[in-house]
C-alpha cells in the first residue's frame, strides 16, 4: 500500500491554527477583506459570487412567473427586456465565469501542486476586489435613472449605442469584471509553471489543475478582445465616435464577431473547470486510478484551443460566405470531440469500479448527464440548417441552460460537497444533501426541456408574450422552476446548518482521496504545509484497490 | 523523507524573479490582443474603405508623428541604458536614464496635446459638424484615430507614472544591483508603448 504522495513531519511543532483562526496583520472583517491567502480570498469570492448568484436566481424566477401564462401578468415588455439582460450580466460575468476557478480554483490549485499560495497573492486579492466593484457597478445600473441596460448581455449594435438606459454601467462593469478574470488566469499561469512541489511533473499534475491551466490560457488571451469591444461601445455612446454604428459607417456584425471572439471560449472558460473538479471526484467515490490520465489532460487543452476557433457559429443568421459557414460549422462539430474523450474516460474509470455513491458523486454523475444533453443540443445548432431554424428561440435558451448550470452550476455543486468538509471543518447532512440533490436534478429537468421543446416548435428566446399553443410548455417550466428554487434553498441551507453547527471534521482524508489537499489538516493550516511536500508518484494511485491488483493500468 | 534535501529550492517563494517576469510577459500578452482588437479592426474598414483612409491620412501631421516616433524609440533606448546601469551599480547614472525616459515620455505627451488640437481646430473631432459631412471612411479613420492614439497616450501616462515611481524606488534603494525585476517589468511594459506606436505611426501617418 503506497500513498501517492509522501508528505513529511507535518506534526512536529504541535498544532498550527487553521487558516480560519489564523490571526494575521489584522483581525476580525479586516482579516479578512485584506487578506493574502488565497484560501480566504477563495471564501471571499465564494460569499460575494453566491450572493450574485441568488439575485440571478430571482430575477430567473421572476421571468418565469411573468411567462406562466400569455400576455402580461406582472411585468410589461421594457421591464422583461431589463430582467433578462441583468440576469445574464450577472449570472454570465458575475456568476458562472468566475465560479468555480474563483471559489474552488483560488483555494485548492496552491494545494494540489503543494504550494503555500498563489504566484501574486496581492494581485489576487486586487482582483476580488475589482469583482466587487464590477458587481457594483452592475447594481447602480439598476437603481439610476434611466433604468437598467435592456440590450441582452450580447450588447448588440446598433440598439447599444441607441437605447437610452444605462448601458454604460453595464459595459463597464463587463470589462471591469474582465480584468479581474485576466488577473485570476495570469496568477493561476504562473502558479503552475512556477509554483509545483519538487517532483510533481507536468503529468504528475491532477488532472483539476491540468483543466484551470487550460482555462487560465483562454481567460488570459480571450479576454482583452472583450474588453476593448466593450469599451468601444462605451466610448461610441459617451463620445460619439464612429466605430460600429451603421449610421457613421461601421459595421455591426464585426462587433459581433470581435464579441463572440471571447464570448465564445468564454463557454469553455465556464465548462473546463467544472470538468476539471468532476474529474477529481470521479476517481475516489470508484476507488479507481483515472482512466486514460494523458487523454483527459491533452482533452483539456484541445478543448482550449477549438474552443477558440467557433466563434462565427453564433452569427450563421448574420451573413458570412459560404466557405466562413463551413469552417466554423465543422471547427464546432470538432470541439465535441475533445469533450467526448473526457466523457468515455469518466465511464470508463466508473466501470467495475467499487462506486461510492456519496453527494458529491452524485453531482457529478448528474453533471455528465445534463452536459450531455447540453453538449449534444449544441452539436445540432453546429448543423447550419439545424442552427438556422432554432436560432434566437428558446431552444438556444435550454440548450445553453443545460451546460452552464447544468454543466457548471452542478459541477461546482459536487466540487462543493466534495470539498466543504475540508474548506470548514465541518460536514454537512448526507441524507438531507441527496434528497436536495433529487429535488434539483428534477427541477432542473422539467424547468429546461420544455424550453427545449417549444423552441424546436418556434417559441423565439427574449419575449414575455406568447402564442397560446405553446402555453402547456411555458405552465410547465415556471412550476418546476419553483421545484428548482426548492432544491436550492434545501442545498444551502444544508451547508449554512453544517457551518454554524454541524458535525466537526479532524480527520485529513474523509473521502479516500488521494491528492495532496487530503494529506494537510483540516480545515488547512495558514500556509497549507508545514513542510513542501516531495512527490513522487501520479495522483490517483488506488493501488489497494483489489479489483485492480494485479491488472494496474498504465498509460 | 529522504529527499527533504531538495526542499530548500522552492522554501524561499517570496522572491521569484523568474516569476515575476512570467506574470508581466503575461500581461503584456493580454495588452497585445487588447491593441489587437482594435488593429483588427482597422484593417476591417481599411480594406473597406481604401480609398478614404487615404485621403484622410492626409489631415494627420507627419511632422509631429515623426517627431514623436524618434522620442519614443530614444525613451525606449534610455529605459534599456538604465537597467543595465542599475546591474553594473550604478545608480546614480540609472535615476538619471529613467529621468530623462520620463521626461522624453513628458515631451511625446505635449506634442500629441498639440497635435489634437490642431485636428480638433480644424473639426475634425468625433461628432464635429465638419466630419460628419465627410465619407462614412474618413469618419472611421478619425474615430480610430483618437481611440487608438488616445488609448496608446494613456498607455504612456501609465508608464510615465510607472517610471517615476521607479526613480523613487531606486533612490530608495528598494531597487538595487542585485533585485531590479521591478525595473525590468517596467521597462518591458514601456518597450510595449513603444511597440505600439511603431504600429500605430505607419498605418495613420504613413498611408498617404
Amino acid at each position: 500500500m503506497c500513498m501517492a504522495v509522501q508528505a513529511v513531519a507535518i506534526d512536529s511543532n504541535g498544532h498550527e491554527p487553521s487558516y480560519l483562526k489564523h490571526k494575521g496583520k489584522y483581525s476580525g472583517i479586516k482579516g479578512w477583506v485584506f487578506s493574502t491567502d488565497h484560501k480566504r480570498i477563495g471564501i471571499l469570492y465564494l460569499i460575494s459570487i453566491m450572493t450574485f448568484f441568488a439575485v440571478g436566481v430571482t430575477l430567473g424566477f421572476l421571468m418565469r412567473l411573468e411567462l406562466i401564462a400569455p400576455g402580461r401578468t406582472i411585468m410589461g415588455p421594457q421591464t422583461y427586456n431589463e430582467m433578462f439582460t441583468i440576469h445574464g450580466v450577472i449570472m454570465i460575468f458575475m456568476v458562472v465565469v468566475p465560479l468555480i476557478p474563483a471559489v474552488l480554483g483560488n483555494f485548492f490549485l496552491p494545494i494540489l501542486v503543494g504550494a503555500k499560495d498563489v504566484a501574486f497573492p496581492r494581485i489576487n486579492l486586487l482582483s476580488w476586489y475589482l469583482y466587487i466593484i464590477g458587481g457594483a457597478l452592475v447594481l447602480i445600473s439598476i437603481f439610476l435613472p434611466g433604468g437598467p441596460a435592456d440590450t441582452g448581455w450580447t450588447f448588440y449594435i446598433p440598439y447599444s449605442v441607441r437605447t437610452g438606459t444605462n448601458v454604460i454601467f453595464a459595459l463597464f462593469a463587463a470589462f471591469v469584471l474582465g480584468f479581474s478574470s485576466i488577473l485570476t488566469g495570469l496568477n493561476f499561469i504562473t502558479t503552475v509553471h512556477r509554483l509545483r512541489a519538487p517532483g510533481m511533473k507536468w503529468f504528475k499534475m491532477p488532472l483539476s489543475v491540468w483543466a484551470l491551466y487550460s482555462t487560465a490560457w483562454v481567460q488570459v488571451l480571450a479576454t482583452p478582445i472583450i474588453g476593448i469591444t466593450l469599451l468601444l461601445v462605451a466610448i461610441e455612446r459617451i463620445f460619439h465616435v464612429g466605430i460600429f454604428d451603421p449610421a457613421m459607417g461601421g459595421d455591426p456584425v464585426l462587433y459581433q464577431h470581435l464579441f463572440w471572439i471571447y464570448s465564445h471560449p468564454a463557454v469553455y472558460i465556464m465548462i473546463l473547470p467544472a470538468m476539471g473538479v468532476v474529474t477529481e471526484i470521479i476517481p475516489v467515490f470508484s476507488h479507481r486510478t483515472i482512466f486514460g490520465y494523458k487523454f483527459i489532460a491533452f482533452s483539456s487543452i484541445a478543448i482550449a484551443l477549438f474552443g477558440s476557433l467557433v466563434w462565427a457559429h453564433h452569427m450563421f443568421t448574420a451573413g458570412m460566405s459560404d466557405t466562413g459557414e463551413f469552417v466554423f460549422s465543422l471547427l464546432t462539430m470538432l470541439v465535441a470531440i475533445p469533450s467526448a474523450i473526457k466523457v468515455f474516460n469518466w465511464i470508463a474509470t466508473l466501470y467495475k469500479g467499487s462506486i461510492e455513491l456519496g453527494p458529491p458523486l452524485l453531482y457529478a454523475l448528474a453533471f455528465i448527464f445534463l452536459f450531455a444533453i447540453g453538449g449534444l443540443t449544441g452539436v445540432m445548432q453546429g448543423v447550419i440548417s439545424i442552427d438556422m431554424q432554432v436560432h434566437d428561440t428558446s431552444f438556444i435558451v435550454g440548450h445553453f441552460h443545460y451546460v452552464m448550470f447544468g454543466g457548471t452550476g452542478f459541477g461546482f455543486f459536487a466540487g462543493l460537497h466534495y470539498w466543504f468538509p475540508k474548506m470548514f471543518g465541518k460536514m454537512y447532512n448526507k441524507k438531507l444533501a441527496k434528497v436536495a440533490f433529487w429535488i434539483l436534478l428534477i427541477g432542473f429537468n422539467l424547468l429546461y426541456f420544455p424550453m427545449l421543446i417549444m423552441g424546436w416548435l418556434g417559441m423565439p428566446r427574449r419575449y414575455y408574450d406568447y402564442l397560446p399553443q405553446f402555453h402547456p410548455y411555458h405552465l410547465a417550466s415556471t412550476i418546476c422552476s419553483w421545484v428548482l428554487i426548492v432544491g436550492l434553498i434545501l442545498m444551502f441551507t444544508n451547508f449554512i446548518k453544517a457551518f454554524r453547527k454541524g458535525t466537526t471534521v479532524t480527520e485529513r482524508n474523509i473521502w479516500g482521496g488521494e491528492t495532496l489537499e487530503w494529506q494537510i489538516e483540516t480545515p488547512p493550516i495558514h500556509e497549507n504545509f508545514v513542510k513542501i511536500p516531495i512527490i513522487e508518484e501520479r495522483p490517483y494511485q488506488y493501488k489497494d484497490n483489489e479489483l485492480l491488483a494485479d491488472k494496474q493500468e498504465v498509460i | 523523507l529522504s529527499t527533504e534535501a531538495q526542499v530548500h529550492t522552492v522554501e524561499h517563494v517570496h522572491r521569484d524573479d523568474e516569476g515575476s517576469r512570467l506574470g508581466m510577459w503575461l500581461f503584456l500578452f493580454t495588452e497585445l490582443i487588447l491593441f489587437g482588437g482594435m488593429f483588427l479592426i482597422y484593417s476591417v474598414y481599411r480594406y473597406t474603405h481604401p480609398a478614404d483612409f487615404h485621403i484622410a491620412a492626409q489631415e494627420l501631421n507627419r511632422i509631429i508623428g515623426t517627431f514623436n516616433t524618434a522620442i519614443l524609440l530614444t525613451s525606449s533606448l534610455t529605459m534599456a541604458l538604465s537597467i543595465a546601469a542599475i546591474q553594473r551599480n550604478k545608480i546614480r547614472l540609472s535615476i538619471f536614464l529613467q529621468f530623462l525616459t520620463v521626461l522624453l515620455a513628458l515631451f511625446f505627451l505635449v506634442n500629441k496635446y498639440f497635435e489634437w488640437s490642431n485636428e480638433i481646430h480644424h473639426g475634425f473631432y468625433p461628432n464635429s459638424e465638419t466630419l460628419l459631412n465627410e465619407s462614412s471612411g474618413k469618419i472611421l479613420f478619425f474615430g480610430l484615430y483618437y481611440v487608438m492614439t488616445g488609448l496608446h497616450g494613456l498607455h504612456v501616462v501609465v508608464g510615465f507614472v510607472m517610471i517615476s515611481v521607479m526613480m523613487r524606488f531606486t533612490s530608495k534603494g528598494i531597487i538595487t544591483h542585485d533585485n531590479f525585476v521591478k525595473l525590468e517589468n517596467t521597462g518591458l511594459y514601456w518597450h510595449l508603448v513603444d511597440i505600439i506606436w511603431i504600429f500605430l505611426f505607419p498605418l495613420f501617418y504613413l498611408i498617404t
